[in-house]
C-alpha cells in the first residue's frame, strides 16, 4: 500500500500541472474530447453523460503571467488572468468546449472574452436560477441544462439521454459518497487527512477521469485511516471564502503550519457543491436543476430566498466541532468580500472565534500569513482554556 | 474649444434646470412617503419595474442613485469609510458602501431622510453585485417583504422564449402578488398599459435627443450630458405625463441648438468648436464629475454616445415599451439592458456607435467599483478597433470612492490621448482617420 503522502505526491503533479498533462494523456488514451468548467460549480454530470472528459479550470498561481495581464484593469482578482494566460498559450488546446457558470461578473465577462478571444470554441454560459420555485426557476434551469447538453453533444456525438444522464448522476453519486467520507475521516481525524493534501487529491479529480479519480480517492482513504501520524494540540478551524480563485498550496500548508486543523472549508466548491445523494428517477435534467435548490451548499454566488445569512456556517462549525473560522479570500472577491460582514455578524452572535485576510493565487510570501494565523490559533487554544 | 468663462456662472440648459426640479420632487416625495400612506420599494436601476411600480401607486428607491448623489455632494467619503469601518472591504463595490454607510447614518443624500423600505424588489439584471447588496439591505430591514427577479444574462446575445417565458413567469408569481400583497390591491392592468404608453412616447423624444448627437456640432454631450437627460427616464419618472413634458421639452431644446448650430453647454461653457468626437464605455466618475467632464471639454472634445446612458434602455437599439404586451415587454426590457449584453454584443453595439457618429476616438473608463462593465473592457478596446479602425483610450477610476480618482494621472492620459488624435487627424495618414472622418 502507498503511503498517503506518496498518492498526494502524485496527485499534486497532476492538479498544478498548468498544462493539463492528465487531460492530454487521457485524450490520447481514449480519443474522446473534454470540457472545461469554470468556478463554482458547472453540473459535471451533463459532460460526462455527453461522453466528455469534464475539466476543472481554477487558473494557476505557479504560471508567469505574461498576456494575461494586458486583458485586465487594475482592480479585479487574479483568476481571470490566470485562465487567459492559459487559453492564449495553448495550455487550454486540449479542450473542446468552455462552460462558464454564472459565478460573478468577472466570469460571467470571461466568458464574452473567449467568445471573441476562441471563436472557433464552444463557449457555454451557464445560467444559475435565483427563483428557488421548481416550477419556475427550477424549469428554467433545467432547461439551461438541456441546452448544455445539446451543445456539447453537437461535439462529442453522443447524445445526452435521460439513461445516460442517469447513468451519470449515479456515477457521480458515488464520487460525492467517498469524497464526503474523506471529509469526515478529516473532521475525526484531522492529524490523518492534512488539508494541503485532500486538496490536491480533490483538485486532481479537476483532470481526471471520474472512475480512476475514485480510485485514487479509496486508495488515499485506506491509507491515511491505517497511518498513524502525530496528533497536535491545533486549533480546529474552517475555512471559508476560497470557493472559486484558490489559494497557492503553500498558503494551505503555512495555516497547517501555523497550528491549524482545517476540518472543513470550501477550496474547490464544485467538487463538495452537492451535499447529498441525488435520486436516480423522475427527469434527470429537473432532479439536476432542483439539487441547486435542496442538496446544495451556501455559498455566496447562490442566492437563497429565505436564507439567513451565516446559519450554514454556524451549523458546519458546529457539526465539525470547529473552534473558529478563517475567512480567507481572494482579493477583488465581490461575492467573498461582500458576504463576509454578514457571515462574521452570524459567528458574532453565535460567539465563534474568526480571524480574516485576502490572498491571491500567485502569492509568494506567507509569513504575515503565518504570524495571523498563529496567533488566531494560539488565541483559540489559550483564551478559550483561559476562559 | 469651449467658450471659458470661468468667472461668471454658467447657464443651465432649461431642461437641466427641470432635470433638477424633478429629482429634487422625487426626493421630497420620499421624505415623507410613509407619512403620507404611500408604499417604498428598493430597487435597482437596469431593468427596473418603474411603470408596474406605479401602478400600484409606490415609490422606489433607487439605491444607486442615493449613492451617485451622495458621489456629487462629496459625501460619499465619509460614507465609504463608515461601512469600511464596519467591516466592509476596501477592496468591494463603492456603490454598496456608500449605500450602506449613508444609512449608517440615517439620511439621504439631499439631507432629507430616506424611509424604510416596505418591499426589496431586485431586478437581477447585469450585475452580480446587485444580489449581494440586496442580501445586504435584507438583513439591515429584515421585516421588508422580499421579491427576486432574476433575468438571465444573454450568454449568446440572444434573448430567447425561454429566457422571457421565465422572467414574464416570476413577474407573474413574485412580483405581482408581493405588490399587491404591500399595497393591498390588485393589480390595475389597464393602468399600467396606460403607464407604459407614456414610457414608449418619452422613449421616443429621449432616442431623437440621442441620435441628435450625429449633428456637427454635436448639440448635446453623450456622455456627461447624457447621465442628466438618463435622470428621469431611469428612476421614477417612466410611465408618468412629467417624463413625458420632460423628454418633450429637452427635445425642443436640443432641436433650438441644432438649428442655431451650437453644442452643448459644458462645465466651461458652451462647446461649439468641436475637435474630437468620443464614443465613451463605462460610467462616469461622481466625486470630481465636472472635473472629469472639462478634461473633455477644455480639449474640445464631445462626447456623442456612451454605453452608461444605455444601462436603463437600450431604446436606440429600437426596444419600446408595448403597452399591449405589458408582463413580456417589461421582462424584454430587463433582458436588453446595457449591462445585461455579452461582451461581442456590448463590442458590436460600441464598434456601430463609433461608425454612425463618425467618432474620432473611443474611450473606456474603468471602474474599480464595477466588474460587469469593467471586466472585459480591454479586449473589448482592441476589438472596437479591429473593427472600425476608431483607436481607444483606456482610464481608470471609481464611482463615488475619491481615492480612486487620481485627476493628474486621468488628465495627463486624456491629453496624451487627444494630442495622438490630433496628430492622427493632422497626418490624414492612418488607418483611424478614414474611420474618423
Amino acid at each position: 500500500m502507498r503511503t498517503p503522502e506518496k498518492i498526494a505526491e502524485e496527485c499534486e503533479l497532476i492538479a498544478l500541472d498548468d498544462r493539463l498533462g492528465a487531460v492530454t494523456r487521457w485524450r490520447e488514451e481514449t480519443g474522446g474530447h473534454a470540457a472545461g468548467h469554470l468556478p463554482v460549480y458547472t453540473p459535471r454530470e451533463v459532460i460526462d453523460a455527453a461522453g466528455m472528459l469534464p475539466v476543472g479550470i481554477v487558473g494557476s498561481g505557479e504560471m508567469e503571467i505574461i498576456r494575461g495581464d494586458a486583458y485586465f484593469q487594475s482592480y479585479i482578482c487574479h483568476l481571470p488572468r490566470s485562465v487567459v494566460e492559459m487559453g492564449l498559450t495553448g495550455r487550454l488546446d486540449g479542450l473542446d468546449a468552455m462552460v462558464f457558470p454564472a459565478t460573478c461578473d468577472v466570469i460571467r465577462n470571461l466568458s464574452g472574452m473567449w467568445k471573441l478571444l476562441f471563436p472557433e470554441k464552444l463557449v457555454h454560459y451557464l445560467d444559475v436560477p435565483h427563483n428557488h420555485d421548481p416550477e419556475v426557476g427550477g424549469k428554467f434551469y433545467a432547461g439551461e441544462l438541456r441546452r448544455l447538453a445539446h451543445d456539447l453533444s453537437k461535439i462529442s456525438g453522443v447524445e445526452v439521454t435521460d439513461d445516460r444522464l442517469h447513468a451519470a448522476i449515479e456515477r457521480r453519486n458515488e464520487s460525492r459518497r467517498l469524497m464526503r467520507k474523506l471529509f469526515d475521516l478529516r473532521s475525526d481525524s484531522p492529524e490523518k487527512v492534512p488539508t494541503a493534501e485532500l486538496y490536491v487529491l480533490m483538485r486532481a479529480g479537476f483532470q481526471m477521469a471520474q472512475t480512476a479519480h475514485d480510485a485514487l480517492v479509496r486508495e488515499y482513504y485506506e491509507a491515511a485511516l491505517a497511518s498513524s501520524r502525530p496528533e497536535f494540540d491545533n486549533a480546529r478551524v474552517i475555512v471559508t471564502g476560497s470557493f472559486c480563485e484558490q489559494p497557492p498550496i503553500g498558503l494551505i500548508r503555512t495555516l497547517e503550519k501555523a497550528g491549524c486543523y482545517i476540518v472543513d472549508d470550501d477550496l474547490l466548491l464544485g467538487a463538495h457543491f452537492i451535499l447529498d445523494d441525488l435520486p436516480l428517477d423522475g427527469d434527470p435534467f429537473q432532479t439536476l436543476a432542483e439539487s441547486w435548490f435542496y442538496h446544495s451548499r451556501s455559498t455566496p454566488s447562490r442566492f437563497v430566498p429565505d436564507e439567513v445569512k451565516g446559519e450554514y456556517l454556524v451549523q458546519l462549525t458546529r457539526k465539525r466541532n470547529a473552534e473558529g473560522v478563517i475567512f480567507a479570500a481572494p482579493s477583488f472577491c465581490d461575492p467573498a468580500l461582500l458576504e463576509q460582514p454578514m457571515l462574521q455578524a452570524a459567528l458574532d452572535r453565535a460567539g465563534i472565534d474568526h480571524t480574516a485576510f485576502k490572498y491571491a493565487e500567485n502569492n509568494g510570501q506567507f509569513h504575515p500569513i503565518l504570524e495571523q494565523a498563529g496567533t488566531f490559533t494560539d488565541s483559540i487554544k489559550l483564551w478559550s482554556e483561559a476562559s | 474649444m469651449t467658450d471659458k468663462k470661468d468667472t461668471k456662472e454658467i447657464p443651465k440648459e432649461p431642461s437641466m434646470v427641470r432635470q433638477k426640479e424633478l429629482i429634487s420632487g422625487y426626493f421630497d416625495q420620499l421624505a415623507t412617503a410613509h407619512e403620507d400612506g404611500k408604499k417604498v420599494v428598493y430597487t435597482f436601476v437596469p431593468g427596473n419595474l418603474a411603470e408596474l411600480l406605479a401602478a400600484f401607486d409606490v415609490i422606489p428607491v433607487l439605491p444607486e442613485i442615493n449613492a451617485l448623489q451622495s458621489g456629487m455632494r462629496k459625501l460619499s467619503r465619509d460614507y465609504i469609510a463608515t461601512a469600511e469601518k464596519s467591516g466592509h472591504s476596501e477592496d468591494v463595490c463603492t456603490y454598496v458602501k456608500c449605500d450602506l454607510g449613508m444609512m449608517e447614518q440615517g439620511i439621504g443624500p439631499t439631507g432629507k431622510p430616506i424611509p424604510e423600505p416596505d418591499m426589496l424588489l431586485l431586478s437581477y439584471t447585469g450585475c452580480f453585485t446587485f444580489m449581494k447588496w440586496f442580501e445586504l439591505l435584507k438583513e439591515r430591514f429584515p421585516k421588508a417583504e422580499v421579491a427576486m427577479l432574476h433575468v438571465p444574462y444573454q450568454g449568446d446575445g440572444v434573448i430567447t422564449k425561454e429566457m422571457r417565458d421565465y422572467t414574464v413567469k416570476q413577474l407573474e408569481t413574485e412580483v405581482v402578488p408581493k405588490l399587491e400583497k404591500i399595497t393591498g390591491k390588485k393589480l390595475d392592468r389597464d393602468r399600467l398599459k396606460e403607464l407604459l404608453q407614456r414610457s414608449a412616447q418619452a422613449e421616443e423624444d429621449l432616442v431623437w435627443t440621442w441620435e441628435a448627437a450625429k449633428h456637427r456640432p454635436s448639440p448635446i454631450d453623450g456622455y456627461f450630458g447624457g447621465v442628466f437627460y438618463i435622470g428621469p427616464i431611469f428612476t421614477a419618472f417612466r410611465g408618468t405625463q412629467e417624463g413625458v413634458d420632460y423628454y418633450r421639452l429637452l427635445r425642443q431644446e436640443v432641436q433650438a441648438r441644432i438649428d442655431a448650430h451650437q453644442g452643448p453647454i459644458t462645465p466651461h461653457g458652451q462647446l461649439n468648436d468641436q475637435r474630437f468626437r468620443i464614443v465613451v464605455e463605462g460610467p462616469p466618475n461622481w466625486t470630481s464629475f465636472r472635473d472629469f467632464w472639462s478634461m473633455f471639454a477644455d480639449e474640445g472634445a464631445v462626447c456623442v454616445a456612451s454605453t452608461y446612458t444605455r444601462v436603463g434602455g437600450l431604446y436606440d437599439q429600437g426596444f419600446r415599451h408595448d403597452p399591449d404586451h405589458a408582463m413580456e415587454t417589461m421582462a424584454d426590457y430587463c433582458l436588453g439592458c446595457y449591462t445585461n449584453l455579452s461582451l461581442p454584443q456590448r463590442t458590436k453595439l460600441i464598434a456601430k456607435y463609433c461608425e454612425e457618429y463618425e467618432a474620432d476616438g473611443f474611450i473606456a473608463h474603468s471602474v474599480k467599483s464595477c466588474n460587469s462593465f469593467s471586466a472585459g473592457q480591454l479586449l473589448m478596446l482592441r476589438e472596437v478597433e479591429k473593427l472600425t479602425g476608431v483607436p481607444g483610450g483606456f482610464i481608470e477610476s471609481d464611482l463615488v470612492d475619491p481615492r480612486y480618482f487620481s485627476a493628474a494621472n486621468i488628465k495627463n492620459r486624456l491629453e496624451s490621448y487627444f494630442q495622438m488624435l490630433a496628430q492622427r487627424k493632422g497626418s490624414g495618414s492612418t488607418q483611424a482617420v478614414g474611420a474618423m472622418l
